[in-house]
């Protein structure tokens, strides 16, 4: 049987040639990102600015009636409403911010959801609720919070088991690849104003972990030809380095594509959002192994000396005694 | 390295057979049949947003447990001080800067009152502190402070109250398997599977039955009333009902002297057989009902209040003492709210108010919809991937792919032994931890291919292989868990859901992808002695 060999044996792409102007793409694509998510901002769903969400579907529609809806919403007088499609054109969610005064009377909160909903069952028959979600201010503020906490002590937590495990230039290397990935997801999310919510983060947080993956593996291989070619030009050695696991790398994130695309296409509407962020996020956290984690160690000058062999013979190549 | 015993192989497969069977009863149950009861049955449980139902968190307000307790210190301060052998007058009291503060008549009884104030004051919990701090300032002012550890003992067992309360309540509804759980200082987490709507509940968890009979101040001036003046040793108190369009009638109830409505054997909605407006009967325990019954004997023709968490409910004058141990209570009831209040008064009044800061209601529907969707999701992709691994590493990928299905069974199996929840997000991690099984196999057959390329013998490749990708194997999988860590600790429901099965699948896919492969890939080693790798 002939397999199917995707990298043939004996690549050797000068992937660090290019560094510099990739370099400079990764960084104008990092600071688009961040002036993105400053100006145009992210999509907050209820989870992180307070208020209620109710969800929707119209069974017996091809589609929502957007338009309708929000004059319909509007109309009972708790201010515009924000409409949106997710899943299924007939499935829409409407976010309303929670009225004045329901931080201290969640009856108001309540009698407004009520009203809502009421009001939306009698004006379509076949309408049918599939959830109200009612966050307060105060719940908000903590949830935005420990979502930030969570991705900072992940990002540092990570980055220091790198540095313990490898050598410092490799988890700050590490580091700045995480935040080159979280950011340009977060532009993503700010391009196309898909939802911001809970879920979101525990993508950011999965990615951290997943991205880091191909970062350990090349670093991996780093560490392992500085101690077998000492004299190597540092360059050349990490090309030879993301070349020899160019293969691993590539039928992996195929493998985890192959999974992410069948669960956006024919998994659940409702973590389409979630999805999509790890989707996007194992295209850059590929790219970003090759060319953020690897030619940073050319600046933080990381050379055969950090790894002293001998010290662990275990981990020292079979290679060469062979 | 390659070397397997007889007792490693057994071992290895009764571990695998034992969990993935385990996952039986999950996938039964989530294929729609039932799992027959007489076979033990660890089982997923479903979280709320795939089974549908409300999820409520109820926040508690600190500073109120406070005022309950200075106004509980007041009561006994005045009671200690009158059964003194030489009662001490007091006087000018205040509790308005969250301290207890009065005056004593007599100065040089500062020792004595101090004395017989002390027993008031307990120890707080394991702080090594004292719950009050007594201070005497200008030579005859007391001010009783709490302090904070005594606050938030108190806090701590106000909420221990008010979680048992609710569970009586939601128990009282007859839901099933709800969840009730503390959270942090001030709050309780309800979690109902299959409600649909909370509203009953939530009018039923608002309500904090705090329930009180005081006298009414019948020669209190109804102006200053009006204006919410009380008059000295009152309080104004509002009227529960207010006719549309006016302001809250007002009354004033004498302070002290009322008894409260927490010393119920029972309560029942009843029905007033005149009117047949919906009443509530309640019944006093002994004690309870004795006190009652002096209250009524010592005012008859008067009336008196029956107010109900802070508003008067109704002002019934007492025709005659009431003696039997029970009253009824009537006010503007429907049935739905006179039955609601008798369970709330059966389960007993909530130590503090609770407020609805987060709810979360997800329709039937859709968590079906997700399930089903998740499933052939997992189906398709499981299938494309095994596909795919198979045409790229022919005998190895057969490995990596029967060592893939026995991680779904392992995952579903050990979810359903320590009885986790499957949530929304899970069903993606599930997903998601399928793909990131194989990398495992990915980078031990690629590094088998490279050792054979570097002209190694097949032996020593495979070995290399399973020994040199093990250590980037265990570091990827290490930083996995820390995220998952992580999420487990800041995330809410859901996400929380999600971190576990991440964890449990980078456990079993660590089993499965290198423990089995090897011993399957050992084992074809051993049988064939191949001399060259179709790799």
């Amino acid at each position: 049987m002939k397999l199917l060999k995707l990298v043939p044996d004996h690549t050797n792409i000068h992937f660090l040639k290019w560094r510099v102007p990739f370099y400079l793409v990764s960084m104008v694509l990092v600071a688009a990102s961040w002036g993105l998510v400053l100006t145009k901002g992210l999509n907050l769903g209820v989870d992180f600015i307070g208020g209620q969400m109710i969800r929707v579907t119209f069974e017996r529609s091809a589609e929502a009636p957007v338009g309708p809806l929000r004059d319909e919403v509007t109309k009972l007088g708790y201010g515009e409403p924000i409409l949106q499609r997710f899943g299924k054109p007939n499935e829409v969610s409407i976010r309303m911010k929670l009225p004045e005064g329901a931080e201290h009377d969640p009856a108001l909160a309540d009698r407004m959801a009520r009203t809502i909903t009421a009001d939306i069952r009698k004006n379509h028959a076949d309408a049918r609720v599939d959830g109200v979600d009612s966050v307060s201010g105060k719940v908000s503020k903590e949830l935005g919070w420990d979502a930030f906490r969570a991705l900072g002590f992940a990002a540092l937590a990570v980055a220091a088991y790198i540095w313990v495990r490898f050598e410092w230039q490799f988890g700050i290397g590490a580091l700045l690849s995480l935040v080159h990935d979280v950011s340009l997801t977060l532009g993503m999310f700010a391009v196309t104003q898909l939802e911001f919510d809970l879920n979101i983060v525990a993508a950011l947080l999965t990615l951290i972990g997943y991205s880091l993956n191909d970062t350990i593996v090349v670093y991996d291989r780093i560490r392992e030809n500085l101690k077998k070619y000492r004299r190597m030009p540092l360059p050349e050695l990490l090309d030879l380095s993301v070349n020899e696991t160019l293969a691993r790398t590539i039928v992996t994130s195929l493998s985890m594509l192959i999974t992410l695309v069948s669960l956006l296409v024919f998994g659940p509407q409702v973590i389409f959002g979630f999805t999509a962020a790890i989707t996007l996020g194992i295209f850059i956290g590929t790219y970003s192994s090759i060319y953020m984690a690897a030619p940073i160690l050319i600046w933080l000058k990381v050379s055969p000396k950090s790894f002293v062999p001998g010290e662990k013979p275990s981990d020292g190549p079979a290679g060469a005694k062979a | 390295m390659l070397d397997f015993p007889r007792w490693k192989v057994l071992l290895l497969w009764a571990v695998t057979l034992v969990i993935a069977a385990a996952a039986l009863p999950s996938i039964v149950d989530m294929a729609g049949y039932r799992w027959p009861a007489a076979l033990p049955e660890p089982k997923v449980n479903l979280g709320l947003d795939l089974a549908g139902g409300s999820h409520l968190m109820l926040e508690a307000d600190p500073t109120q447990v406070r005022t309950q307790r200075i106004e509980g210190m007041e009561e006994s301060v005045r009671n200690k001080l009158h059964a003194m052998a030489q009662p001490v007058r007091i006087s000018d009291i205040s509790n308005n800067n969250g301290s207890l503060s009065f005056l004593i008549d007599d100065a040089t009884k500062v020792d004595a009152v101090r004395e017989a104030l002390l027993p008031l004051t307990n120890g707080a919990g394991l702080t090594g502190k004292r719950d009050w701090t007594i201070n005497v300032v200008d030579g005859n002012r007391f001010v009783l402070s709490p302090t904070p550890e005594g606050i938030d003992q108190a806090v701590s067992q106000a909420m221990d109250t008010a979680v048992e309360v609710v569970r009586k309540r939601i128990d009282a509804l007859g839901t099933k398997e709800p969840t009730i759980i503390r959270s942090g200082a001030t709050r309780i987490v309800v979690q109902v599977p299959g409600l649909q709507d909370p509203q009953g509940l939530k009018n039923l968890l608002g309500q904090t039955a705090k329930l009180e009979f005081k006298l009414v101040d019948q020669t209190a001036d109804a102006a200053q009333v009006y204006q919410g003046i009380a008059p000295p040793g009152d309080e104004i108190v509002p009227y529960a009902e207010t006719k549309a369009g006016q302001p809250a009638a007002k009354i004033a109830v004498k302070r002290l002297g009322g008894i409260r409505g927490d010393q119920l054997t029972n309560a029942q909605l009843s029905s007033n057989q005149q009117t047949n407006q919906p009443t509530v009967t309640i019944t006093f325990n002994t004690d309870g009902g004795e006190r009652f019954a002096k209250l009524t004997s010592a005012n008859v023709g008067k009336p008196f209040a029956i107010i109900l968490d802070g508003k008067v409910l109704s002002a019934p004058v007492i025709n005659e003492p009431i003696l039997g141990g029970s009253a009824v209570i009537s006010g503007n009831f429907t049935s739905d709210s006179a039955g609601q209040l008798a369970i709330a008064l059966r389960s007993g009044a909530l130590p503090v108010d609770l407020k609805v800061v987060e709810e979360r209601t997800v329709g039937p529907d859709l968590g079906a919809d997700s399930i089903h969707k998740g499933m052939i999701a997992m189906g398709i992709g499981t299938l494309a991937l095994a596909v795919f691994i198979l045409a790229t590493y022919g005998r190895f990928g057969v490995y990596a792919c029967v060592a893939l299905v026995f991680n779904v069974f392992m995952i579903l199996g050990v979810m359903g032994i320590i009885g986790t929840t499957l949530t929304l997000p899970g069903i993606a991690g599930f997903v998601l931890t399928i793909g990131a099984a194989v990398d495992a196999n990915v980078l031990i057959n690629e590094r088998i291919r490279e050792e054979r390329h570097r002209g190694r013998r097949v032996v020593q490749a495979v070995e290399l292989g399973y020994k040199e990708a093990g250590r980037a194997i265990f570091d990827a999988n290490i930083t996995n868990v820390i995220a998952a860590m992580l999420m487990l600790a800041f995330g809410s429901g859901p996400i929380k859901g999600f971190a576990v099965v991440l964890i449990i699948g980078i456990a079993t896919s660590v089993f499965t992808a290198i423990m089995l492969t090897r011993m399957w890939v050992a084992q074809w080693l051993r049988r064939a002695r191949p001399t060259e790798l179709s790799l």
